[in-house]
């Protein structure tokens, strides 16, 4: 298929950008096979490239023959097109919607685009799990690399290469991912070396009405437990909703079977739960004419802050599970590939430093999430302005992402990032040039051959000129486990994504600066007083044999 | 003191308000003190108590629930219920001080000889402030109509009013105002030469006039040739103020007044705030509180709506000052509480001055202090009325709050100085908000038997600076415009919760750049001596704090100092290493599972009394 058959009209002159809290731009409107531009085609004022995989949703009107597109991304910013013509009006609104509901994924911008930047470090190659086993093997003796899922058999949306106990072989392994949702097995998610306590993720276990069990099951998670001890399984749906799923074949783990293990449940949302609270928690954001009652009773029927809160301490629990209990957890909702995934790596960046930093922050994406079998492009065909029905979209990255903020908030000196990472990672699983979150699983990027034929998005921010953009100042490693608070009065809205689009940041953005040359001016003055000190300790030891009598 | 009957009590637990978590220590009760001790000291002022409650005997002893102006609340569990009714009956009587001479203010030493005093009370003077903004000048002077108080006894005796406004026009039109409040300057916007004017209701009822109170406002207008008009702002929601004319009282009726343009604003009045607040510290006091309940709570207090109508009030004041140039007239039903939050408000906004830590100060002297709100009664200071009790100053910090976290870089102080300046309008510990009017303290002999809160405040400046604060911000935004979408209005964290830890960002980013900034200052200005034999303990990059924190430990830092992260090879300490406190669930049953060691460290943010 060529792009030009959707092209109705490459370019229109003539055209008005109205964006918040910008000057109106007037210039010409193109468009290519993947892009949305206007240019004033003067020098210094900025153009607009807009990805159409990033426009959500679009809106038409007319007044006389000037027509007016209001284009809706998913990165939630809304602007405005004026086009003097109706039939150029008309035909740049169809095309792009043709191009921006691309069915195929080989059609999209990731296979077309090619860097103009050295890939010095090739992001495909972030996250090896021979050698984060190799790591693991170090601290304990306990686990194997199982290539049971060599090819994508036992479990499609598993990775070839799964963490397993070393006394659990590949053939007890297929029985339980048998007995459990899309064969997604218990595998490890994370060792707490701290107390050699583990996290496991699954999805939930087939047992059904009549109570079916699996031995092998049984046998694999107690395998995790250390002699004596008892572990927690964590399904992130309450009681009520596990019932239900058992009536469509699925269940929770019996008591009677799992003696060792202690059930808590949960109540994290479904995914396309989720979708509808985002997009009545964007509504409202939008709507800038509310009175006061009004905002806060639409902030709270969008129930997005009270999904933040649930996922947050869920994950707390889980993390005080392991440190504060000294027990392992087993974490597990329905299909394992969305509540799960919130749960297990949230509370890695609780327990874990190394998750705190930029790379480490990278590497539990790409495990916890990517390899993990998150459907993202399932959950991320559409955002917030969808108005077609809804099919298994849903912000379950962007809430984790979310939590990860309010972490931050509470913590602003134990990570290296900073609050633009996360919105930068919100975007790109929106829409990006960077294949890295195409495909919902290892084995459909395998067979895309994304990592051959895209650029990866490690690829990219490890530069270090991209890198500087997302550091935090404020830096300061800290070992320890940060425990948030979860008090509805500790969690915030996250206004740089939320309010991104519908607030001057000047203000706040010069005040950040300013605290950023304190922090540099410190740094300054600290390196000026160790060199005189040093200097001072030079000729101290060179003067003192000329003292000794 | 003969009203404590138990000084002592030991083995007393202080449980916390969110968790399950409890200490347990000495209960020290003192003339004006209560203090638990346990590894560290907690200390609460009798004034700051609002109400003492003992609950009904429990097996592990007696509940005592004490409740604080400044939103903290204790809970103490007393061993033997004698002991819990002595405490509980003592603090009943000490928490009543019957007369004006059994405030902390007159017993309070710092010991400062009576010099010092003095100074502290010359820090802020009003003559010299309205000096600043160009008065007196060829439109505005100072009349001494009010000297003995003879006009209005709520008022100063130092009044500005226009030239044209004789003697008895101004009595005229005091006898037209309730409680004699007529309109008199408040702020001058020099560059339009528009002036902020207050005053209280006219008494008016249904048809009654005045031509003096008539010819006052002609004056205020001819005042200023700008503008045709002023504007005559009266506060209330347009309900109150026709309720109002029944009992004779009102609003300026148009066709009397020539060239005035009248319009109501709709702030509530004291007793829907006080309500309000109530409500809000309910829901955000209870245990365990979900999202829903927060934000429907939040929503149905209505507190965040009374502060952006303030806000709203406060820009409608200022864009007509500022942009029409216009003089504005502002009162609501007495002129002390509606009208001093929105001048207050509207002159922050509009002078750079005032959002400094000394024009602060004097913002607050001047539409507060001199002009009579009433604090005695307000903030409950002595044998109260609790129908006149409210958070109408609250509200007013609040605002300035609210409008910090849109302009970080407008003001020199930072939040804990608005706290801390609550925390002492309760106190009673300094003589300024003593009172209900500027006579009334006069007759308290206050500057010769009290200091002054300024001067405390000033000597611990360091604590209240607001590291990003831009001195050039003002000359680039000399008028604020802040933005009053809803969703920019939050809820006051650090105000409401300030004693509730587990609450609270675990690191500060203020206090960690404060401190740096503070090295940074003390390393340029003093940089390190060579000096072969104090190399080694001379740290040029420790702040001046950190270095009397080492050589004493009795010696804490204020609030904004405490936690501070250490500059050299200092580890940083995260606080609330502790799951428990944030009760995230109950692990019902667990098993192995070990007690907290108790993580309580020092208060966050305690306005602690250096007695």
């Amino acid at each position: 298929m060529e792009f030009a058959e959707l092209i109705k009209t490459p370019r229109v002159d003539g055209v008005d950008l109205h964006r918040p809290f910008m000057p109106t731009v007037e210039g010409t409107l193109c468009l290519t096979g993947h892009h949305l531009i206007l240019s004033s085609r003067q020098d210094n004022t900025e153009e607009l490239w807009l990805l159409h995989a990033n426009i959500d949703s679009i809106e038409k009107r007319f007044v006389g023959s000037l027509g007016t597109i209001i284009v809706k991304c998913k990165d939630l910013r809304v602007i405005q097109l004026d086009i003097p013509g109706m039939e150029e009006c008309l035909n740049i609104a169809s095309s792009i919607e043709a191009l921006s509901t691309l069915d195929s994924v080989s059609l999209m911008y990731p296979f077309f685009y090619r860097p103009l930047f050295e890939v010095i470090e090739d992001g495909w190659q972030l996250f090896v799990p021979e050698e984060a086993f190799k790591d693991l093997e170090s601290m304990t003796d306990e686990w194997r690399l199982s290539e049971v899922n060599k090819d994508f058999s036992v479990c499609p949306s598993y990775p070839s290469l799964l963490t397993v106990p070393k006394d659990i072989d590949d053939e007890s392994l297929c029985k339980a991912a048998s007995f459990r949702h899309g064969g997604r097995f218990p595998v490890l998610s994370y060792y707490h070396k701290k107390n050699g306590m583990v996290m496991m993720r699954a999805a939930q276990p087939l047992t059904g009405t009549n109570g079916r069990r699996c031995k092998e099951d049984e046998k694999l998670i107690n395998a995790t437990l250390c002699a004596g001890k008892r572990g927690y399984i964590i399904d992130t749906r309450t009681i009520a909703v596990a019932q239900q799923a058992k009536a469509r074949g699925g269940g929770f783990e019996q008591e009677a079977n799992y003696p060792q293990w202690r059930r808590i449940h949960k109540a994290i949302e479904r995914s396309n739960v989720l979708q509808d609270s985002l997009i009545k928690l964007v509504e409202a954001c939008n709507d800038q004419s509310h009175s006061m009652d009004r905002w806060l009773s639409k902030l709270e029927a969008s129930n997005w802050q009270s999904n933040v809160k649930e996922i947050l301490t869920t994950a707390c629990l889980a993390a005080q599970c392991i440190d504060r209990e000294g027990a392992s957890v087993l974490v597990h909702g329905t299909e394992g590939t969305d509540s799960t995934l919130q749960v297990t790596s949230l509370a890695q960046i609780i327990l874990d430093p190394a998750c705190r930093t930029i790379r480490g922050f990278e590497v539990l994406i790409e495990r916890e999430w990517l390899q993990a079998g998150h459907p993202f492009q399932q959950r991320c065909a559409q955002s917030a302005y969808s108005n077609g029905k809804p099919r298994s979209e849903a912000p379950v990255f962007l809430l984790f992402l979310d939590c990860v903020w309010q972490i931050l908030r509470q913590f602003p000196c134990s990570f290296q990032f900073n609050e633009n990472l996360l919105i930068m990672f919100f975007e790109h699983a929106y829409a990006s040039q960077f294949g890295t979150f195409l495909g919902n699983c290892v084995a459909e990027r395998v067979k895309l051959q994304l990592s051959q034929k895209t650029v990866s998005l490690w690829s990219w921010v490890n530069r270090p000129q991209e890198l500087e953009r997302f550091l935090n100042p404020l830096y300061e490693p800290n070992n320890l486990v940060i425990w948030p608070s979860v008090a509805p009065q500790s969690l915030l809205l996250w206004e740089g994504v939320f309010l991104r689009w519908n607030r001057s940041t000047k203000c706040l953005d010069e005040a950040c600066q300013e605290m950023v040359h304190i922090i540099e001016y410190n740094k300054e003055l600290q390196n000026k007083v160790n060199s005189l000190r040093r200097q001072l300790a030079q000729l101290e030891t060179e003067e003192s044999p000329l003292q000794t009598p | 003191m003969e009203h404590i009957r138990t000084p002592k009590v030991e083995q007393v637990k202080l449980l916390d308000r969110f968790s399950n978590k409890s200490v347990t220590g000495t209960l020290h009760l003192t003339a004006t003190h209560l203090i638990f001790v346990e590894s560290n000291s907690t200390s609460i002022l009798h004034h700051h108590i609002a109400s003492v409650e003992k609950l009904s005997l429990k097996t592990n002893g007696c509940p005592l629930l004490i409740q604080c102006r400044n939103f903290r609340l204790v809970h103490f569990v007393i061993p033997r219920e004698r002991d819990c009714h002595d405490i509980y009956s003592s603090l009943l009587r000490l928490l009543r001080p019957v007369s004006y001479d059994e405030l902390y203010a007159f017993s309070y030493n710092p010991k400062q000889n009576d010099q010092q005093r003095e100074e502290g009370w010359q820090l802020i003077d009003l003559a010299a402030e309205f000096e600043r903004m160009g008065v007196p000048c060829d439109q505005w002077q100072l009349t001494d109509v009010n000297r003995e108080y003879k006009v209005c006894k709520t008022y100063p005796r130092d009044l500005y009013v226009p030239i044209m406004a004789s003697k008895p026009i101004i009595v005229g039109s005091s006898k037209f105002r309730s409680k004699g409040r007529f309109p008199v300057l408040t702020y001058f916007y020099q560059e339009k030469k528009a002036a902020v004017c207050r005053c209280s209701q006219p008494l008016s009822g249904f048809s009654a006039r005045c031509l003096e109170d008539e010819h006052m406002l002609q004056a205020i207008s001819k005042a200023n040739h700008n503008s045709r008009y002023i504007y005559v702002m009266d506060t209330r929601p347009k309900l109150n103020a026709l309720a109002n004319r029944a009992a004779g009282k009102g609003y300026e009726n148009e066709d009397n007044y020539s060239n005035i343009r009248f319009q109501f604003v709709g702030i509530e009045n004291i007793h829907v705030m006080r309500g309000s607040l109530q409500k809000l510290l309910e829901v955000v006091g209870t245990r365990s509180l979900s999202m829903t309940d927060y934000l429907v709570g939040l929503e149905n207090s209505g507190w965040l709506r009374h502060i952006k109508a303030i806000m709203d009030a406060a820009i409608f004041l200022a864009k007509t000052v500022t942009v029409e140039g216009a003089s504005v007239l502002v009162h609501c039903s007495d002129g002390w509480d509606r009208t001093a939050q929105v001048c207050a408000l509207g002159s922050l906004l509009m002078d750079p001055y005032y959002r400094t830590i000394k024009g602060f100060m004097v913002l607050i002297e001047k539409d507060w202090i001199s002009f009579g709100h009433k604090f005695a009664d307000r903030c409950d200071q002595l044998d109260p009325d609790p129908k006149e009790v409210s958070p109408i100053f609250t509200q007013f910090l609040e605002c300035v709050w609210q409008l910090t976290e849109q302009f970080p870089q407008a003001f020199e102080f930072s939040e804990w100085f608005l706290i801390q300046i609550h925390e002492h309008v309760h106190s009673c510990q300094f003589g300024n908000f003593l009172g209900n009017s500027q006579r009334q303290r006069e007759d308290l002999q206050l500057k010769e038997r009290t200091y002054s809160l300024w001067a405390h405040l000033l000597s611990e400046k360091q604590n209240y600076l607001n590291p990003v604060y831009s001195p050039s911000f003002a000359e680039s935004h000399p008028v604020l415009e802040p933005s009053t979408q809803a969703y920019h209005f939050k809820f006051w964290r650090n105000m409401y919760h300030q004693y509730d830890r587990s609450m609270h960002p675990r690191q500060s980013i203020l206090k960690h750049v404060l401190t740096l900034k503070d090295s940074n200052r003390d390393s340029v200005s003093s940089p390190p001596k060579i000096n072969l034999h104090s190399i080694h303990h001379n740290a040029p990059l420790l702040s001046r704090k950190e270095v009397q924190q080492e050589e004493d430990e009795e010696v804490f830092g204020e609030e904004a100092m405490e936690d501070a992260p250490a500059i050299t090879g200092g580890e940083r300490t995260v606080e609330g290493s502790s799951a428990t406190e944030n009760g995230y669930g109950e692990l019902m049953g667990s098993f192995g599972s070990k007690n907290e060691p108790g993580a309580v460290t020092l208060e966050f943010g305690v306005a602690r009394m250096t007695c």
